[in-house]
């Protein structure tokens, strides 16, 4: 099983080479990619000086092209698919069909990975694409239960990657139009979820209000901990009653079902978080690496290690961690 | 060769899949009602959740059958997210029946439909001119351009689109902006989705919930999202006639249906006029209209037409 590490930068790339990434994931500095932030993500010089890095050390690199090209902007994803086949990346990651159909056709020697955008969920879609665009991995959404992972393992030929560890997206990636519903731009169309630009933290007597395009989506005392806003988490009036209506700001942590993962036959699992810090990556790799080598010699006794869950804890962005959807009982 | 579409064809109107859990006498007086509106077009099936089953798809296939006897086309809707084996077979089942036009919303149908006509739902992310040449090569025939997307893509996509495919738009209801494993409708009752009690009964047109400000926000449906306000394109009808969009999806809600189509019907033929009919529209859309997606502003902005403005 791989361990996918996310990279922003040139030098989270290198903290997660070094501290056991077996592959790291990248976007470039565009809306083709789905963390389309200020500051962030790859030219093409960090693409080649991060390239050279990685394999000679013996690390993947995967460049995400994984938004929703439309018309007026066809040349940028179309572009993006040229620069990470002429590079040599090791795979790319993208969801949209146009963008597969394209990269198929045109560099038919371009490893694709369905990206957990593309939001395929059961044997079927998947096959759809494997036919279609002879993908070598899907990466799939966060709505499967562990048990669902390992018997959709079991019924498709295409490898599987699932997310391990970092945000949660509640819903099933690449059809969540929350984010737009608010502020017109959506991980689909944008790149990102709740834009930074729409976003407003404002301080009031009682604590702090997040709205996100004007919507109120929390108010909190003070010291209360906060989430980056996101309408999912955003705690509503339901029927009378103050509650998260989607879901707490939490965040996802697997590591607990770890031989579980192990033995599903999962061949990779992810990081998110290529916004996040160097320092996030660096701890949040090395301790996955720890954690995948330890449960690989003795999966019977493996159970997360005080030390590793601090460390985690430490970069994790909100207090509480969950098991997501892989649990049942969260559905 | 000449394209088959014609612009300024009037749109024909269409019934979109019912989105809420009603009790099966409710869905058949409604659907015994929508026969007689001057919808062209009606989708019909579960599209939300598998465990919503007061209607089999032979019941489907049966209203189908009198769609189809009152000169309407039927179309066969199927569910958005696919997760268990049991929701594939009875996918798998819905698209082996070749009699009636199915409409894909997850990636899933097009295993089972590659070659055969299909409609891609506004769940099937087409975004750009290259997925629809795509999809049109293994059998697309209409596709629901998705919620999100406003007026300059489906002008491009249009203008581009190979013959014979045509083009739908979300036209009015409260928006499908997304899905999830979690039932959410279960969850604001604390209960699990394996014990749900199937409460979303209780709800005939979702659980709106509101921000704490009051600002109702979200519709809480089962596993889906939607929007608290109405999206309506009322207000841009001339602009959709204009860009040759072939049908105009109005959907289900628990009451004023078939008001809200003969409002589109009268608009369309000339005999209301546009801020007339989204004065009457307003009145059946207790949390407001929006129609900011088509102006490619936020999806809960506008409300007051787009072409034409309404009386406030």
């Amino acid at each position: 099983m791989e361990l996918v590490c996310p990279a922003g930068n040139l030098p989270a790339l290198k903290a997660a080479v070094d501290n056991g990434a077996n592959a790291v994931y990248i976007g470039f500095r565009d809306d083709t990619n789905a963390r389309h932030f200020a500051g962030l993500n790859f030219g093409d010089k960090q693409i080649r000086d991060g390239l050279r890095y990685a394999h000679d050390r013996n690390v993947k690199v995967l460049v995400a092209v994984n938004t929703y090209a439309q018309p007026n902007g066809w040349e940028r994803w179309s572009a993006a698919v040229d620069r990470a086949a002429d590079l040599g990346v090791d795979a790319m990651i993208a969801a949209d069909m146009g963008v597969l159909d394209y990269a198929a056709n045109t560099h038919p020697q371009l490893n694709l990975h369905l990206s957990v955008q593309g939001s395929a969920t059961n044997p079927a879609a998947i096959n759809f694409m494997h036919r279609q665009f002879g993908i070598k991995r899907v990466v799939v959404p966060r709505v499967l239960s562990l048990a669902q992972v390992a018997h959709l393992i079991e019924r498709c030929d295409v490898p599987v990657e699932i997310f391990g560890f970092g945000s949660l997206c509640v819903m099933v990636e690449g059809r969540c139009l929350l984010s737009s519903y608010a502020t017109g731009q959506s991980p689909n169309t944008f790149g990102a979820c709740s834009p930074a630009s729409h976003v407003e933290w404002i301080d009031t007597a009682e604590g702090q209000e997040t709205r996100l395009g004007g919507v109120l989506l929390e108010r909190r005392g003070h010291g209360e901990p906060a989430g980056y806003p996101t309408i999912c988490k955003g705690r509503y009036q339901v029927n009378g009653k103050l509650r998260y209506a989607i879901e707490e700001p939490t965040s996802l942590n697997t590591m607990e079902i770890l031989p579980d993962i192990i033995a599903s036959g999962v061949s990779a699992i992810k990081i998110e978080g290529r916004q996040r810090s160097t320092r996030y990556v660096t701890q949040v790799t090395r301790v996955w690496r720890e954690a995948i080598d330890a449960c690989r010699r003795d999966p019977q006794n493996f159970r997360p290690r005080d030390d590793w869950r601090a460390a985690l804890a430490q970069v994790s962005e909100g207090t509480q961690t969950t098991l997501g959807p892989y649990h049942r009982q969260w559905h | 060769m000449q394209p088959q579409h014609t612009p300024n064809q009037r749109p024909r109107l269409s019934l979109g899949p019912l989105l809420y859990h009603w009790p099966r006498e409710q869905v058949m007086d409604f659907y015994a009602e929508m026969l007689e509106t001057p919808v062209a077009t009606i989708y019909l099936g579960e599209t939300i959740c598998s465990k919503r089953r007061l209607l089999r798809p032979e019941d489907y296939w049966e209203l189908a059958e009198r769609v189809a006897a009152a000169g309407k086309e039927p179309v066969i809707s199927t569910l958005a997210l696919i997760e268990s084996d049991g929701e594939l077979k009875t996918l798998e089942r819905l698209c082996s029946d070749r009699r009636f036009l199915v409409e894909a919303n997850d990636l899933g149908a097009l295993e089972y439909l590659d070659g055969h006509p299909f409609v891609a739902g506004h769940s099937i992310n087409l975004y750009n001119d290259r997925t629809l040449a795509f999809l049109a090569r293994h059998g697309l025939k209409r596709w629901v351009l998705p919620v999100e997307l406003g007026r300059d893509t489906a002008r491009a996509l249009i203008a581009t689109r190979p013959e014979g495919v045509e083009c739908e738009l979300f036209a009015f209801g409260r928006l499908p902006l997304a899905y999830s494993a979690r039932c959410f409708t279960a969850y604001n009752r604390d209960l699990a989705k394996d014990d749900c009690q199937f409460c979303c009964i209780d709800y005939p047109d979702g659980l709106t919930i509101d921000t704490q400000e009051g600002d109702h926000f979200l519709t809480l449906n089962g596993i889906q999202t939607q929007s608290a306000s109405t999206h309506t394109l009322l207000g841009a009808l001339d602009e959709v006639t204009a860009l040759g969009v072939e049908l105009l999806r109005i959907s289900p809600q628990s009451r004023h249906t078939s008001d809200i189509i003969a409002v589109f019907d009268a608009c369309l033929r000339g005999d209301m006029s546009h801020g007339e009919g989204l004065a009457k529209l307003r009145e059946y859309a207790p949390s407001g209209l929006c129609d900011g997606y088509w102006t490619g502003a936020a999806g809960y902005a506008g409300g007051t037409g787009v072409a034409v403005p309404g009386p406030a």
